[in-house]
């Protein structure tokens, strides 16, 4: 009975010793040799991006012409002041908007500078002058009776950041500096709402991080407009003939983009790249009949017709095969001879002035009526040429809205200066930039935030090091560039925010991510099973019966006991 | 062909535009007819590559449908709204006995001193109709400023095929060294087609025989061998030509999974060996690069050329093989490129009008023209792995672990009892005999 008990103890170790072995060396071995590879992540950073609480700073320089303060309030100038405002959007994103003013008097050649005739001239005196940072702002308070600016008007807005505010403060007597500065306050955060940003701009930039329904109707509207930031954007000009049998349209494309074109998209270099081209459509007709009005003798598009212009033609249009920026259409269509002038009348039933209408996010179109250039019984085909400056005049302010210029109507008292040859003035590329920043940021924290949470949630996703690689170079980037709105430089922060963006991108669609994604678990079960159930049946099966003697061992000793 | 000319002398080279239309009867009854068209672009689109690096990219498994044919013809000015290309439906011309379209573009010279580079797009596009299905060759279509040519050489009194309305226009050109006659309806001419806005071409077929002139250069290509292991790959050139020998260049580009064996090279012509004048090899790399074999052959007169090499199939890692392995793989065609010599003497007068299709590779020599020939793409099986073979790994390991293993388990945990031995079963049939006899038990 002994050597039996014996041989039992010695079975019972046995199979407690293979289940230990199993447990403690198979297991973790199985499941650290199935593992999918996954480099590590800056979880800790990445979770910070998730409250956002972006600062922008406004460096704002006054400059006081002579005549505008009285001697004592002269002497307390320079100073400086500093001017902050909150704003909570929502839970989890905030907005601190600081302006930095600096006082100081003009200098002798600014003097010199604001004596010109008129405000133009000045201006551009005032430009060569000194050169303004990005992002900053500098105001010249003239003296009430000064000529330069007309009698209604009180403020000027230059062609580069500079404005000039004609002041009354000086008439009152006997008022310190800071009761000056009081008084000018409202006057600047006006000029400051025009030149540099708004905060409805600002917020409207921040929509993808928020919940819709935060914005007003109008300011959804006008952010419906323009393009979201990308980095790069093409550009197509292409001209419908309809019917070439009677017209031969000439048009030197050319060099209308080298005139009017290319000077704004190489300012707005820093913001994106540009790709134009252009084509020529025979036989693209427009989806709708236009009707014929006898009062104005002309075929009229009425303005709920214009919604089905486009999609006929688009099918035509064609774009770059070999890249993914978005595409801007501009289209000049000239109508056959038997629809000759054709005018698009808008809303109230008005002839539209240029005869062009505009499609959100998609691009321009403008009608061109050459019936005026020949008579009844000429020779078909008639060549004719097209007038380039009227065209590419509609074309570029429809540009200039697609891209994200706001279309800023003046505040009563202020003239804004007509822009120059670029078509766009600094202080409005920098209203763009920042509102561009603010977007690049929001969009970059938002896929970084969402890729994590990802990744964090299903366990089959691959990361790849490249992929952690570029998720820390985005975090690092994007804090960069928080510091950078922070600290005011505004070209560094744009440059920042736009490798934030490519490279959250870049992270976010990579497609190694999906190697395992959809590996389905029956498979892994299929796998698995066959291999693992005939060794872990014994095992459970001799542990059980082993549990189940100490239990009957546990209850005899018992009763023996009683 | 048909330009805009403008009046003022300071505008610059303006687009141009041309189309054209050749048909061309065959003995057997079928139609070739071959769709020309021309766009010239008065700019300077491409800052050129170097032209002395050569780019060549094929896709053997292709083929060409109306998925192709749609976005050919968006390529042209009018698209399919005007011009020729109204008739390019693709019912009719899929039901053909061959098509083929190309696009080719260049910078061309505008005049002698090309001071300004242009681009160039021409558009070709071949069907050969077969008349039985297709039915005769008549056909409707009104359009301007083109103009068609048909080839009347092989019938000049009509004795073969009669064509109508009969036109007195004719014109010869010399298409691919031979001098051929041409019927041209011309209409950009109002008196082409008189009153009726639409022209009717009528080919009546009179005659049943005739003989074709054989094309001066062509190759034919195929795999010979048997079996997964080993294979060989013969390309044959025939050189027609009667009495002048021409040197051709072959371009061979073979994917990397036939390992060829360069050392096995053999080119043969009238049964004797043949020493190429010049090869370029560059070796294959495992998935990364694929043979490349240039050779210049020279081919004597009126006689066959065979090159032979053989190879041996590679088999590919599992993932590598296509969702159809048993189907095949294929391999491009080879190119063979020539200088031919002319039957007859070339016109080398560039300022005279040309058709297009004879004017696509002008060349300065009186004798000769540039050919390039395609020959058929090859289909080679590769050795397929069995793909159930993971299947069976995980069945047959499964089995070999669950069976050792237990039995390994059973040997270690099972305590081992003595037993009385029971009595065999001889002996307790016996017993129950000897019970039924009543005689005492074992």
């Amino acid at each position: 009975m002994a050597a039996v008990e014996v041989e039992k103890q010695r079975g019972r170790s046995a199979a407690v010793a293979i289940a230990a072995l199993v447990i403690a060396a198979g297991i973790p071995l199985w499941w650290k040799t199935t593992e999918t590879y996954r480099a590590w992540l800056p979880a800790a950073r990445i979770s910070e991006l998730e409250a956002l609480q972006l600062e922008l700073r406004v460096e704002v320089e006054v400059v006081f012409a002579r005549g505008t303060l009285s001697p004592e309030q002269q002497k307390k100038v320079p100073a400086s002041r500093m001017r902050e405002q909150q704003q909570q959007v929502d839970d989890k994103t905030g907005l601190k908007f600081t302006y930095e003013t600096r006082f100081r008097t003009a200098t002798v050649m600014e003097e010199d500078a604001l004596n010109q005739p008129t405000a133009a001239e000045a201006d551009h005196a005032l430009h060569t002058l000194t050169e303004t940072s990005c992002g900053s702002v500098v105001i010249y308070i003239i003296p009430e009776a000064s000529a330069l600016l007309p009698q209604d008007m009180r403020v000027y807005v230059g062609r580069s950041r500079t404005a000039l505010l004609r002041s009354q403060v000086a008439s009152v007597v006997g008022a310190g500096l800071p009761e000056v500065l009081a008084a000018l306050d409202p006057q600047m955060e006006q000029v400051l709402q025009t030149m540099s940003f708004n905060h409805q701009d600002v917020t409207a930039a921040l929509t993808d991080r928020l919940r819709p329904g935060l914005s007003t109707r109008d300011s959804l509207a006008d952010s419906m407009r323009a393009f979201k930031s990308s980095p790069g954007y093409e550009i197509t000009f292409s001209l419908l003939n309809p019917d070439p049998k009677h017209h031969q349209l000439h048009w030197d494309v050319e060099a209308a983009l080298d005139a009017y074109i290319y000077p704004l998209l190489h300012k707005m270099a820093p913001v994106a790249n540009f790709s134009v081209d252009s084509q020529i459509l025979y036989y693209a007709v427009l989806g709708v009949n236009p009707r014929y009005d006898a009062s104005a003798s002309a075929y009229t598009l009425s303005a709920d017709s214009l919604a089905h212009v486009i999609n006929p033609v688009e099918a035509r249009l064609g774009s770059n095969a070999a890249s993914s920026n978005p595409v801007l259409n501009f289209l000049l269509y000239v109508p056959d001879s038997l629809h000759s002038p054709l005018i698009i009348r808008n809303d109230q039933k008005q002839e539209v002035a240029s005869n062009a209408f505009h499609s959100p996010r998609w691009g321009g179109i403008m009608v061109y009526n050459v019936d005026g250039a020949y008579g009844n019984d000429t020779q078909f085909p008639v060549d004719i040429a097209i007038d380039m400056s009227r065209v590419m005049g509609v074309f570029l302010s429809q540009l200039r809205l697609m891209l994200g210029f706001q279309q800023t109507g003046a505040p009563p008292g202020f003239v804004l200066e007509a822009a120059g040859r670029e078509g766009v003035a600094e202080w409005e590329l920098d209203r763009l930039l920042w509102s561009r920043s603010v977007e690049n940021v929001a969009t970059a924290s938002a896929s970084i935030t969402s890729l994590a949470q990802l990744l964090d949630q299903i366990a089959n996703i691959v990361i790849n090091d490249n992929i952690a690689q570029q998720v820390a170079s985005a975090v690092t980037a994007l804090q960069a560039a928080v510091a950078e709105l922070e600290a005011g430089n505004l070209a560094l922060a744009l440059e920042h925010s736009r490798e934030a963006i490519s490279a959250s991108e870049r992270a976010f669609f990579d497609p190694s991510l999906l190697h395992l994604l959809y590996f389905p678990d029956d498979q892994k079960f299929a796998i698995y099973i066959p291999l693992f159930l005939p060794m872990c049946v014994p095992i459970l099966l001799s542990l059980l019966k082993i549990f189940r003697e100490v239990q009957q061992h546990r209850a005899e000793k018992r009763a023996k006991r009683d | 062909m048909p330009t805009l000319t403008l009046a003022s002398a300071r505008s610059p080279f303006r687009d141009e535009f041309a189309e054209e239309l050749a048909i061309r009867p065959l003995h057997s009854g079928d139609i070739h007819a071959s769709f020309q068209f021309r766009t010239v672009w008065g700019v300077d689109l491409l800052q050129a590559t170097d032209p002395r690096f050569l780019r060549y990219a094929i896709l053997p498994r292709e083929i060409v449908c109306t998925e192709n044919l749609t976005p050919w013809k968006k390529l042209l000015p009018c698209g399919s709204k005007a011009g020729l290309a109204v008739l390019l439906k693709s019912e009719k011309l899929f039901h053909s006995s061959y098509f083929s379209q190309a696009v080719h573009i260049r910078p061309v010279c505008q005049g002698m001193h090309c001071t300004v580079p242009s681009w160039e797009m021409r558009q070709t596009l071949n069907v050969v109709f077969d008349l039985y299905t297709s039915g005769q060759g008549k056909r409707e279509w009104s359009m301007f400023k083109i103009k068609i040519y048909v080839d009347v050489t092989d019938s000049p009194q009509g004795e073969l095929f009669e064509l109508s309305p009969p036109t007195p226009l004719l014109s010869q050109a010399v298409v691919l060294g031979d001098r051929r006659t041409y019927s041209v309806y011309d209409l950009t001419d109002p008196g082409t087609f008189g009153k009726v806005r639409s022209l009717n071409l009528l080919v009546r077929w009179k005659a049943d025989n005739g003989d074709m002139l054989r094309p001066l250069l062509h190759g034919e290509r195929y795999v010979a061998g048997f079996g997964l292991q080993t294979g060989e790959i013969h390309t044959l050139i025939y050189n027609n030509h009667p009495y002048r020998a021409f040197p051709v260049l072959l371009l061979e580009t073979v994917p990397w999974y036939l390992r060829l064996y360069i050392h096995t090279l053999t080119v043969t012509s009238k049964n004797r060996e043949n020493k190429p004048s010049y090869i370029h090899y560059q070796p294959s790399k495992d998935r990364l690069r694929p043979h490349l074999l240039e050779m210049l052959v020279q081919l004597p007169p009126n006689s066959v050329t065979e090159v032979t090499v053989q190879f041996e199939r590679a088999l590919l890692k599992w993932t590598e093989y296509p969702p159809d392995p048993n189907h095949g793989f294929y391999v491009g065609s080879s190119v063979l490129s020539a200088l031919v010599p002319s039957l007859v003497a070339m016109d080398t007068n560039i300022t005279q009008e040309h058709p297009l299709f004879s004017s696509f590779f002008l060349c300065k020599e009186e004798s000769s023209y540039f050919m390039r020939v395609y020959t058929e793409p090859l289909l080679v099986n590769l050795p397929t792995p069995d793909f159930s073979m993971p299947y069976n790994v995980i069945c047959l390991t499964c089995t070999v672990v669950a069976v050792g293993y237990g039995s390994f388990y059973n040997l270690l945990t099972r305590t081992f009892q003595v037993e009385e031995p029971s009595q065999s079963l001889a002996k307790r049939l016996a017993n129950v005999i000897r019970r039924w006899r009543g005689v005492p038990q074992l």
